[in-house]
């Protein structure tokens, strides 16, 4: 049994409650595709949130309407940061409509990120769907800042269509590079995309990596996440090696309101990178 | 009427006040009861009680011992609670209501703060919150238990509730051990009573046979013996006999447990079982009604609301209960992650009484019954994990296609 618990030292108006957003300014705003945004926000005053670890992610509150979790895509020294937001509801469509000046509340960074300290001297497996680019983003910034840390760098991107491609222009640029490979492939196409069509999954045969030294970060929907981890995990990666981001439902991010649970694990706190072998056996089972 | 003693060191006239110390028993007449409450009002706490409203003892604000439910007990089984009238005046004679004492430290409804937006930016000042003396009179063993748990939850992770700390932090505790058990509890079986052990400031045992109708007092903490203090010219230390005769009324009451469930190995047992037939058959009878989750002293789910004014100028930010029960609870991408009332009754019992264990290294149920006996259609957890425990065979499955 606990001790007694001591009042706790925030929970006076002069300091912070965990559950209250900080102001941030938005510096600029990039349309992605036609449903997607991503915004450069910067601390309005003294007081900016800790600098997150790649695949962490902080709470984004528009004024007025709610918060809703949403994954760092980059950050800077200076506590800049920058996020992709797909407009799907109340408070993505918040985000989307905002310019550059107005504000923003951030709290956070929460969660566990992917285990870069784990994967040093290793080769490097990335899988991104749609929207799960932006949260591996800070692990290719990390790379190339750090070449020297990993081995083989294999990077797999998918989206629906040509038009539901995020970072065009740094697609267009990493794809340049001689020190990683990275894969473009949609689901769909018409007859002006030269690029491969396929999902995710179909690339997978034609990267090259030692299954028994690699460490596979995967990002996207559920089911693309678990057939990529079957795969991976089916050429020799091992399963505790395999990561995913998972995604639930949210309202506190700190593992308050019970509202991210996946087993026995708080998405939230524990995650949202979870190892697949922690996961297998509840993404095994429908509705857990 | 002013207490003349009412300080524990040298009371007037140089009369020598005796001073009651830590884990020393003493007997209160039922005559002079009424003297406890004016010790705790004379060392500053708001007394909150069970009391009878609307046909159940539910937990509220008490002034007296005439607001305790005196001479009532109640009658519990699955889907059903009923008063009645004892044959004699006890004032513990029942056991746990459909209230909890959790509404007094994580309130159903909370604001948590408030956003006021200056020029074309923002301030958040949170609610302050302040620390109440609060005496939970009549606390029984399995209640501590769940605070026990509750603290855990909202105070024993990395980020702790400012909210609930604060109110907890000034809170009495004030145990009863029960008596007799109701007919859904099984705090045996989860090994949380019936006899208080950890995290009271002062425990009460009623007696009413062997003599005149009295309560045995042992103050557990410096907080509690400081209370018993101020009336210590009303108590006499306890005979001898006393501790036994209290160690048997919890006996008596241990003996005679409404329900039992077999607790080793929940956790095990559940993570095999998710597709165990059994959940289909519970699945059919569920309503979905969340009724277990808002009497179930530990579960904690809560939802938040954004309540802007007219003007959107200034913005509360609300927190209040939720329930897994919800089909909103889990929207994600449009659709629900748990859309059947089998994976949300699934998820409810598994997490009480296995992944609570993975997430905060204590079951989240501690056998109070109280979601045996307010589910309306007498859905009781006991029952389930026996059937699961029976393994898949004839009396499990559910008998041909669901
Ligand atoms: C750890 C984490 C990281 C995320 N990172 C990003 C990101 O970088 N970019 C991004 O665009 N989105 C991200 N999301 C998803 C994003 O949080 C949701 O799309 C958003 O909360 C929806 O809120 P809304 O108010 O706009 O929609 P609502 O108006 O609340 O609902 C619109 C629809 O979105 C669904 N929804 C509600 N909550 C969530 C949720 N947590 N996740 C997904 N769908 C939800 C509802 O089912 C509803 O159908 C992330 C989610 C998590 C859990
Ligand atoms: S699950 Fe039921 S028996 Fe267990 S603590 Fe909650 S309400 Fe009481
Ligand atoms: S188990 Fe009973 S009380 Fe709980 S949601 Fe189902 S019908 Fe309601």
């Amino acid at each position: 049994m606990l001790a007694d618990v001591a009042p706790d030292p925030t929970s006076s108006a002069a300091a912070g409650h965990p559950l209250a957003p900080l102001p941030y300014r938005v510096r600029a705003v990039a349309t992605e595709t036609a449903d997607t945004t991503t915004l450069t926000i910067e601390p309005r005053s003294t007081r900016s949130v800790p600098a997150p670890a790649p695949g962490q992610f902080v709470m984004l509150y528009a004024f007025g309407v709610g918060e809703s979790p949403i994954g760092v895509s980059a950050h800077r020294a200076d506590g800049t940061l920058v996020h992709t937001v797909r407009n799907v509801g109340k408070v993505t469509s918040a985000l989307a409509r905002l310019t550059p000046g107005d504000t923003v509340g951030v709290r956070g960074p929460y969660g566990r990120g992917w285990p870069l300290q784990e994967a040093r001297g290793q080769d490097l497996v990335i899988v991104a769907g749609g929207l799960g680019l932006p949260p591996l983003r800070p692990v290719l910034y990390e790379v190339f800042e750090n070449r020297d840390r990993y081995g083989r760098v294999e990077v797999i991107y998918g989206a629906r269509t040509p038009k539901d491609l995020i970072y065009y222009e740094e697609l267009q640029s990493w794809r340049r590079r001689s020190d990683l490979r990275i894969q473009v492939t949609v689901d769909a196409a018409g007859r002006d995309w030269y690029g491969d069509v396929g999902v995710v999954t179909t690339r997978l045969p034609d990267v090259r990596f030692d299954g028994s030294r690699t460490s596979a970060f995967i990002c996207g929907p559920e089911i693309m996440m678990r057939l990529t981890a079957q795969a991976v995990v089916a050429r020799g990666v091992r399963p505790e090696a395999t990561w995913v981001s998972m995604e639930r439902n949210m309202k506190c991010a700190v593992a308050l309101c019970g509202h991210c649970q996946f087993g026995p694990t708080f998405v939230c706190r524990d995650g949202p990178v979870l190892s697949y072998r922690a996961l297998e056996p509840f993404l095994a089972v429908k509705e857990v | 009427m002013p207490l003349a003693t009412a300080t524990p060191q040298a009371g007037f006239g140089g009369q020598v006040v005796e001073e009651v110390r830590v884990g020393e028993r003493r007997t209160l007449d039922r005559q002079r009861f009424s003297r406890l409450f004016e010790a705790l009002a004379g060392a500053g706490y708001s007394i909150v009680g069970p009391t009878v409203r609307d046909g159940a003892i539910v937990y509220d604000q008490i002034r007296s011992v005439e607001d305790l439910p005196i001479g009532w007990t109640d009658r519990q089984s699955g889907g059903s609670y009923r008063l009645e009238r004892r044959g004699d005046a006890a004032l513990f004679g029942y056991t746990v209501g459909p209230s909890s004492w959790k509404k007094y430290l994580f309130p159903a409804r909370e604001r948590l703060w408030t956003a006021t937006r200056i020029g074309d930016s923002f301030t958040v000042r949170p609610e302050p919150v302040e620390p109440t003396r609060l005496a939970f009179f009549g606390m029984r063993a399995c209640e501590l238990s769940a605070l026990a748990v509750t603290d855990r939850v909202f105070a024993g992770g990395p980020v702790t509730d400012p909210g609930y700390r604060t109110r907890r932090s000034s809170i009495l505790r004030i145990a009863v051990q029960c008596g007799q058990a109701g007919g859904t509890c099984f705090c045996v079986s989860m090994g949380t009573g019936p006899g208080v052990r950890d995290g009271a400031d002062l425990v009460l045992t009623e007696i009413l046979d062997a003599g005149p109708h009295r309560f045995l007092l042992e103050p557990r903490t410096e907080e509690g013996a400081a209370v018993l203090s101020r009336i210590a010219s009303e108590l006499v230390p306890a005979a001898a006999g006393e501790a036994r005769i209290a160690e048997a009324i919890v006996a008596r009451t241990a003996a005679s447990m409404g329900r039992t469930m077999e607790a080793t190995g929940l956790r095990e047992l559940l993570r095999e079982n998710l597709e165990h037939p059994r959940w289909q058959l519970v699945a059919a009878r569920c309503l979905s009604c969340t009724n277990c989750t808002m009497v179930c002293p530990t579960c904690f789910c809560s939802a938040q609301e954004e309540v802007p004014d007219l003007d959107v100028t200034k913005v509360e930010r609300w927190r209040r209960w939720d329930s897994c029960f919800n089909l909103a609870f889990t929207e994600l991408h449009g659709a629900s992650v748990r859309k059947t009332g089998l994976s949300r009754y699934r998820q409810w019992l598994t997490h009480k009484l296995g992944t609570w264990h993975d997430q905060f290294g204590t079951s989240g149920c501690v056998g109070c019954g109280r979601c045996i006996t307010w589910c309306p259609v007498g859905i009781d957890l006991t029952e389930e994990i026996g059937a699961i425990r029976a393994g898949p065979g004839p009396a499990a499955a559910p008998g041909g296609k669901p």
